[in-house]
């Protein structure tokens, strides 16, 4: 056992010892998504296959909705793929969001009962969807294969937008996690935002055929730099890249996690209390 | 400064109690009307602040300025009654909640035991849940890995490891998960009224468990409990709460007396009333003691002692479980009978209020102040529990007719025993 640590408890006390806490909890985190995991698709019929299932069919009805009966422009990409590359990193987004808006609500036995830091109940939240998006990735591959797509070296440039994909669900997650505690308005409020965010981002078509009058305040969606750049990457060829998109994403990510991250320890204290 | 590994300084604790006829402030809506109504108010009446309007809320203070220390290797009870404020003390301890004052300093590694299982997942199986109850309990995963066969072995479920533990025995299930928080090497444990669940043998168990934590590793150890006899036979020493204030910290063994004073004020009570608690559909309003007959706090040395509990039930039912169980004065369980277990006759038809009456005939009580305590329940589980309500005392009598007084030692029972004579020796008797 290590030499005994000294901990002070007092009342509004900024804890300098939280990130070091986050780290010693971090095999907590890995348990939590673990958990969740497992059983997510517990005594379903077909198990993990519905992490493939449900954004393959989105998939085909947004390829017909919108590639077959509005004729929207592809770029010359395969419609399919172009739907896929910008769904994948929705519903990772749209997943990790509303999962991790209600983690703590769902979690509320342990904040009652036991101490660690709570920033890993959404996190870990996070990561359970990041795992579906891995295995919905296969889709994106099965596509490849079957319109024998070969990607360009942007495909490296991937992990990135997955990061700050990632960052704007933590970040508006940890905001909705900590307002839920206390109002359970987001409750209803989250899966309204995760429907219309669907519409307003360029999910089922791509982003040039929106009117430039109107850009500026369609990039205001982070998502919308994201999916972008997925597409960027992925579907490579003559798509060029919205830097002001992006930047303005990068910007709005940063804004949203540190806010988030702000609002999630100020509260946190009294989640206990309260739920 | 000593060796102390727990030092609380003047901590308190408040809540703000929403009084339900007033409007709750917990939706959103609500908020944002308030906040905006006081924000006008700001606007037109700026001399009056009243941003923070909070009339409708009362105070409540769950810990009022309480200040103790606990040294290395001890293991100290405590105890208080119910909404004492054992819970919100253990809470503070283990950073659940955050204390309003005051201030805490703990030497060591804190873990926490509120409730047996926490985190336990139904779909899960035995295996998997001892991993993620032992990382959420603050364990690592090389630290499990470790104990890992212990922890079985403890368990006694090693068979149904692989079994999701919805399909356990709710025995197994606490086993289980007791096995698990039993494993923890903390150097400070805060321990709350777990105890209270699994079989006789199994939380003997687990007392004995403890005992081996504290003596022979030195661990400090908090150990909040209703039951007297666990307090005295565990603790050294204990901290009593009133009504969120510490009246004493002491020995185990006088903190117990003062306590059991405190709860009935060695005022002998032969009838008690109960309100309506919260969430209980089922509900006792009074109770009454009867010696010989009638109502009395008195009971002579082998009379006759009867109960009777009247009740009421929010939605008409046919069977309703009673237990009681009386205590000593010094809090050891004597006597009890529920007829969850034991025969009793049933309504005929479903009823919403009814009176049960338990008669015990001749008690072996011997002369003493005693305590009852009552449960009430339906077919499934108990709704409404009433601890050391009433209080007795068995007053000497010269039943057994030799004009002898009794020694102070005796114990609280005495039995009823046909005493047989013979000339010969036992051994002679069993050859024959």
């Amino acid at each position: 056992m290590t030499a005994p640590t000294k901990l002070i408890i007092e009342a509004g006390r900024i804890e300098r010892q939280y990130w070091q806490d986050l780290w010693r909890y971090r095999e907590l985190l890995y348990f939590l998504a673990w958990r969740d995991i497992l059983v997510r698709y517990k005594q379903t019929a077909i198990g993990i296959a519905w992490a493939l299932l449900r954004p393959f069919l989105t998939m085909i009805v947004f390829t017909v909705v919108f590639g077959n009966l509005a004729k929207l422009p592809s770029n010359g990409a395969p419609y399919p793929i172009l739907v896929c590359a910008a769904m994948l990193p929705w519903q990772l987004f749209a997943n990790a969001l509303t999962d991790s808006s209600n983690s703590l609500i769902t979690n509320a036995n342990l904040l009652t009962k036991v101490y660690f830091p709570r920033i890993i109940i959404p996190i870990s939240a996070t990561i359970v969807s990041f795992v579906d998006f891995l295995v919905s990735g296969l889709i994106l591959l099965g596509l490849m294969a079957w319109y024998a797509f070969i990607p360009s070296w942007r495909i490296l440039t991937l992990p990135l937008f997955i990061l700050i994909a990632c960052g704007a669900a933590i970040g508006a997650g940890l905001w909705f996690a900590a307002l839920n505690v206390k109002y359970r308005d987001f409750r209803f409020i989250v899966p309204f935002i995760v429907q219309f965010g669907l519409y307003i981002s360029p999910v089922g078509f791509s982003s040039e055929i929106v009117p430039e009058r109107w850009h500026l305040l369609y990039s205001l969606n982070p998502m919308v730099g994201v999916i972008n750049g997925f597409r960027w990457a992925i579907l490579g060829g003559n798509i060029e890249f919205h830097w002001i998109d992006f930047l303005i994403s990068i910007g709005l990510v940063g804004l949203i996690l540190s806010s988030g991250i702000q609002y999630f320890r100020r509260t946190e204290r009294m989640f206990a209390d309260v739920i | 400064m000593s060796d102390s590994v727990i030092q609380v300084e003047s901590l308190s604790k408040k809540y703000l109690l929403h009084h339900q006829h007033v409007r709750k402030r917990s939706t959103l809506r609500d908020a944002i009307s308030d906040r905006t109504k006081s924000l006008l108010q700001l606007v037109t009446n700026p001399l009056k602040n009243s941003f923070r309007t909070s009339e409708l809320d009362e105070e409540f203070w769950a810990l009022k300025d309480i200040s103790f220390q606990i040294q290395q290797g001890e293991v100290v009870g405590i105890i208080g009654q119910n909404g004492a404020g054992k819970s919100t003390l253990l809470k503070i301890l283990s950073r659940i909640v955050e204390p309003t004052t005051g201030r805490i300093t703990l030497n060591g590694r804190v873990a926490s035991l509120l409730e047996v299982g926490t985190g336990f997942h139904q779909e899960l199986s035995g295996r998997e849940n001892i991993y993620l109850n032992g990382a959420i309990l603050g364990m690592s995963m090389s630290e499990i890995r470790k104990k890992f066969d212990e922890i079985v072995a403890f368990s006694e479920v090693e068979n149904f490891l692989d079994t999701p533990v919805k399909h356990y025995s709710s025995g197994m299930y606490v086993r289980l998960a007791f096995s698990v928080a039993a494993h923890l090497e903390p150097e400070i444990l805060i321990v709350d009224e777990v105890l209270a669940v699994g079989d006789a043998s199994f939380q003997k168990k687990c007392l004995g468990k403890m005992e081996d934590m504290t003596s022979k590793e030195g661990r400090t150890v908090l150990f909040v409990s209703h039951n007297m006899g666990a307090i005295k036979s565990l603790c050294k020493s204990a901290c009593l709460l009133n009504k969120g204030s510490l009246v004493m910290q002491g020995s185990a063994e006088e903190c117990v007396l003062t306590y059991l004073g405190l709860n009935h004020a060695n005022q002998l009570k032969h009838t008690a009333h109960f309100s309506k608690p919260q969430n209980a559909p089922l509900y006792m309003t009074s109770a009454r003691l009867f010696c010989k007959g009638s109502v009395s706090e008195y009971l002579s040395l082998g009379e006759d002692l009867s109960f009777e509990v009247s009740f009421k039930s929010e939605s008409p039912i046919q069977i309703v479980k009673l237990g009681y169980l009386i205590s000593s004065a010094t809090g050891d369980r004597l006597l009890n009978a529920n007829n969850r277990y034991q025969k009793s006759p049933q309504f005929d038809v479903a009823v919403t209020e009814g009176v049960i009456r338990c008669n015990l005939g001749q008690v072996p009580l011997m002369p003493g102040q005693y305590t009852v305590s009552f449960w009430l329940g339906h077919s499934e589980f108990d709704t409404h529990i009433m601890e050391n309500v009433l209080l007795f005392e068995v007053i000497f009598q010269d039943i057994w007719g030799q004009g002898q007084p009794l020694p102070p030692n005796f114990s609280s029972l005495w039995w009823q025993t046909e005493y047989q004579i013979n000339h010969a020796s036992v051994e002679y008797l069993n050859s024959r």
